[in-house]
């Protein structure tokens, strides 16, 4: 969500409508519902979007979508923005009975809501007409948009074509003998590619350990729950005085039990899940890295292929061959075509260097964050723990030994 | 090296110094103390609330933990991993420490020996002898000696046979490995340590602490002076040479002594007593008469039950207790191993930065990888405090093996009583009947006459018995209650003590935490004001 009080996004230009207002787009992902039976049922969300853009209907708008809107809206914006690393989502859960456990589906909500408000205050992709749709559109029209787009058979031709092309050349290589794919050899662009694949390592240790200190903090809970079962029970063997303190110990260490639980609970949403995130993020990064490498091999072949072209073309003129005109015609198209390869790859390089930046300074500011929360869970849970225990010792000093039976 | 001194440090504060201290202010009251120890010990540390924000680099250990819990550790300057036997001794427990005969006992230096006879399994015939030193209160003066392991059985069999009715710390066990694993350091170390528990719990026994059998193992040079416990086989040998003249000569050979009715009746030796108590035993439970002496004391009765109920509870709660204990140390762990992975984030951020922002993010990393390890420290630490308090629970749960032992030795003395009078009873019963039987002839029948003549004479040897058997048992019984109300006296004191250094261990170590993290939070306050989300 993006506070009114913050800076204006994106664009500049105030609205006839309302010449004063900063303008803004905050959206919501909440309120998550259970609906359909058995094999086919699945989660829907509460989409709300409030906004005074033009583009937009309305103060409010409330949609329902479900995961599979926000995997349509996701490879919509790849398509289209190739070089701008696009938000990650959410995995697709794996394990059947853990879809619809209360915590995936928390932490998948908290996943969606990130992911459709980081696209909300992107200046390019906010600006999407995919995004639009995604947040207006009725229920049908959506799930319309969506079937329309899987599957490799609905691609357009020319997209068709250049999966052709890039087949036909990665075999071509290899025929001819060319061990790798034409890579660029940009030494600055290679430190880059050699940070995000490290960084990647970093990050999903870091989560991993993340996890396992969630898991301990359970296990820690629940030894406590019955430890001071097990001493309430061991105090009921003895007097009356020293029993109560046991019983008291016993209550105190299952009350501790329940704050290690929701202090797991908090580990979970908000160090483990950002951290998780920024794994998702580091490999949307290198999703792009793979469109900059294959736009950069187009651009290459065309080029190669155009000068062939230009070479043959000069033959031709020189013969004064009939074919000369076509070629020629072919000739312009194909080097429109390789002027387009150009634009795209150097659009791309462009974007991915603004990407970076900002990629590294929203990375610090969320993972900041995520050290913030750790902190504080930690330190508030330590405190809840020191003053359980401290409230004994009165009663453990007025207990004074062999005296109270 | 076992000792009765207290050990400063807020494990176990003499008593007066705990009454001293503001109970409603325990926070900033331990505060100070810790950092007044910390000065003594260290020569001017600084005081644990500056401490936990000072740290020159990440993988220092935090001067503050090391100085002031080291105090509580004692003479504990060998690795972390020595057993503690340093154990912090509250004000009681060093008053019944200072009652006995021994100040102090420490088991050391374990040798391997050769047994002079060659066996036939290669490297058999090997043992591990220990060097135990002990120094008695009265003269200072200390004692050497070398003893093996089965020596301490020995030991321990003697005093189970002399001590009947008291609770005799239990000896550790045998452990039947074969001599490859006996030889292994860790077994070996886990012995000497349990050894020197034994020895020393058995000194502070207020009874067998002054034993003649305990002095003799701790004092004697040489072979040890008590008389092993023979196999088995050799048992049962004598035994079956035994049965025969027992059951048909049916003089004294039959019948018990007054020396043998004080002692249970033993493995191979005493097969017709066996025969006989089982017999009587069996009589008890099934036959319908009820006999002649029977437990009627109630109140034992009713904490023979209580004894069982707290078995059974000590053992729920020891295993809950290790489990408490492992569920600390897997949380370090992973708290360390977390730390290990943000230092290698932040290392890698900082060689690698384009963007100013990496720089930030390194220093935020740092911050948190820094004090997750103290944490992981800290962990640590409580732990090891942990299982010093929590082992109260192990310790009462292997008593209890001893209060069952003693809770036998009386119903066994008792069984002897009861078969002696049965034996009385059929005794005289048969007299009756040969007098009858030799009244109805005329002038008397000799042979008849002898015969009652000779049992007349078993009554009387085993009369004898019969007192020396009830005295034993009536003193069994006053061991017994004797023992069974030191056990309540000190068992509260010792768990009252268990509870107060878990719980004040628990607050120390929390606030520590607590003060770790909170200057992470600080640090870090910044990020949560650009929260936008809620």
């Amino acid at each position: 969500m993006i506070s009114p009080q913050g800076s204006p996004p994106g664009s500049s230009s105030q609205s006839p409508r309302s010449p004063s207002a900063p303008l803004f787009l905050s959206v919501t992902v909440t309120d998550p519902v259970k609906l359909g039976n058995g094999v086919q049922a699945y989660i829907s969300y509460r989409v709300i979007t409030k906004t005074n853009l033009p583009e937009y209907q309305g103060p409010e708008k409330i949609v329902i979508r479900r995961y599979s809107d926000f995997v349509w809206l996701h490879d919509r914006l790849a398509e289209k923005y190739k070089g701008i690393f696009i938000p990650p989502l959410p995995e697709k859960s794996a394990v059947e009975k853990f879809r619809f456990s209360a915590e995936f589906i928390e932490m998948r909500r908290q996943a969606l809501d990130i992911f459709i408000n980081r696209i909300a205050s992107h200046p390019q992709l906010k600006q999407s007409e995919d995004l639009r749709t995604f947040l207006q559109e009725d229920e049908e029209t959506m799930e319309r948009a969506r079937s329309q787009e899987t599957g490799i058979f609905k691609k357009k031709p020319t997209d068709l074509m250049q999966i052709f092309k890039d087949v036909q050349s990665m075999v071509s290589d290899v025929v001819l003998g060319k061990e790798k794919p034409v890579e660029e050899s940009n030494p600055e662009y290679e430190k880059l590619k050699h940070y995000i694949f490290e960084l990647e390592d970093h990050l999903a240790e870091a989560q991993k350990q993340a996890y396992r200190l969630v898991k301990r903090h359970r296990e820690l809970g629940q030894s406590l729950a019955d430890f001071g079962k097990a001493i309430k029970l061991l105090g009921a063997c003895e007097g009356d005085s020293l029993g109560k303190v046991f019983s008291d110990l016993g209550s105190k260490s299952e009350l501790l039990s329940i704050k290690l639980q929701k202090e797991a609970h908090n580990l979970l949403m908000n160090f483990e899940e950002p951290l998780k995130d920024y794994v998702r993020a580091v490999q949307s990064i290198k999703a792009t890295m793979t469109d900059r490498a294959n736009a950069f091999r187009q651009q290459c072949e065309l080029a190669e292929t155009t000068k062939l072209k230009e070479i043959n073309l000069d033959k031709l003129m020189l013969m004064r061959s009939e074919k000369a005109v076509e070629a020629e015609i072919e000739y312009k198209e194909l080097k429109a075509e390789s002027e387009e390869a150009t634009r795209r790859f150097e659009t791309i390089v462009k974007l991915m260097s603004e990407e970076m930046m900002r990629f590294q300074e929203q990375k610090t500011a969320d993972l900041g964050l995520a050290f913030h929360e750790f902190a504080r869970g930690q330190a508030k849970l330590a405190n809840e723990i020191a003053d359980a225990w401290r409230s004994l010792v009165p009663k453990l000093d007025a207990c004074s030994p062999s005296m109270c039976s | 090296m076992m000792g009765p001194e207290t050990h400063p440090g807020f494990g176990s504060p003499p008593r007066e110094e705990m009454e001293s201290l503001a109970l409603s202010d325990y926070g900033s009251a331990m505060s100070s103390r810790l950092s007044a120890v910390a000065t003594a010990v260290d020569g001017g540390d600084p005081p644990l609330s500056a401490a936990a924000s000072s740290s020159s680099s990440f993988l220092d250990p935090p001067s503050y933990s090391n100085v002031v819990f080291r105090s509580l550790d004692g003479q504990n300057d060998a690795t972390p991993d020595r057993p503690s036997l340093c154990r912090d001794f509250p004000s009681h427990r060093s008053d019944r420490a200072a009652a006995s005969e021994y100040a102090s006992i420490a088991v050391s230096d374990p040798q391997k020996e050769q047994d002079a006879v060659n066996s036939l399994v290669p490297g058999g015939g090997a043992y591990v002898t220990y060097l135990i030193t002990s120094r008695t209160r009265a003269g200072g003066a200390e004692f050497r000696v070398r003893r093996r392991f089965r020596d301490v059985v020995t030991l321990a069999d003697r005093l189970a046979e002399a001590y009947r009715g008291f609770f005799i710390p239990p000896r550790p066990d045998k452990n039947v490995v074969e001599s490859q694993v006996m030889q292994k350091h860790d077994f070996v170390e886990q012995r000497r340590s349990a050894l020197e528990k034994y020895l020393w719990r058995l000194a502070v026994h207020p009874v067998i602490g002054n034993s003649d059998e305990l002095r003799v193992f701790l004092q004697v040079q040489g072979k040890l002076p008590l008389p092993t416990s023979t196999d088995m086989a050799s048992r049962m040998l004598d035994g079956a040479v035994r049965l025969p003249k027992q059951l048909f000569r049916e003089g004294q050979a039959g019948y018990v002594t007054p020396q043998d009715a004080v002692q249970p009746a033993k493995g191979g030796r005493d097969l017709l007593r066996i025969f006989k108590e089982l017999k009587q035993s069996v009589a008890n439970d099934w036959g319908g008469a009820k006999p002649p002496v029977v437990e009627e004391d109630k109140e034992f009765l009713e904490r023979k039950d209580r004894m069982q109920d707290l078995e059974q509870q000590l053992s729920t709660a020891s295993k809950q207790a290790e489990a408490l204990v492992k569920a600390q140390q897997d949380i370090g762990e992973t708290m360390g191993e977390l730390g290990l992975a943000f230092i290698k984030l932040t290392k890698f951020e900082n060689e690698e930065a384009v963007y100013n922002s990496q720089r930030v993010q390194a220093a935020d990393a740092k911050c948190v990888a820094t004090a997750a390890v103290k944490a992981s420290r800290l962990y640590r630490e409580l732990n090891a405090q942990t299982v010093k308090h929590l082992d109260t629970l192990h310790e009462y749960l292997g008593l209890m093996l001893a209060v069952h032992s003693a809770f036998s030795d009386r119903a066994s003395a008792l069984l002897t009583v009861q078969t002696l009078m049965s034996d009385l009873s059929s005794l005289n019963t048969r007299i009756e009947k040969l007098e009858v039987a030799s009244s109805k002839i005329f002038g008397g029948d000799r042979s008849r006459m002898r015969k009652v003549e000779e049992l007349k004479e078993t009554i009387r040897v085993t009369e004898d018995a019969k007192y020396c058997a009830s005295r034993e048992y009536e003193r069994i019984k006053e061991n017994n209650r004797s023992e069974l109300e030191r056990l309540d006296r000190e068992r509260h004191d010792d768990f009252l003590s268990m509870l107060k250094g878990f719980v004040i261990n628990q607050v120390g170590y929390a606030e520590k935490g607590a003060n770790v993290w909170a200057a992470v939070a600080e640090e870090t306050r910044g990020y949560a004001r650009e929260n936008n989300k809620t």
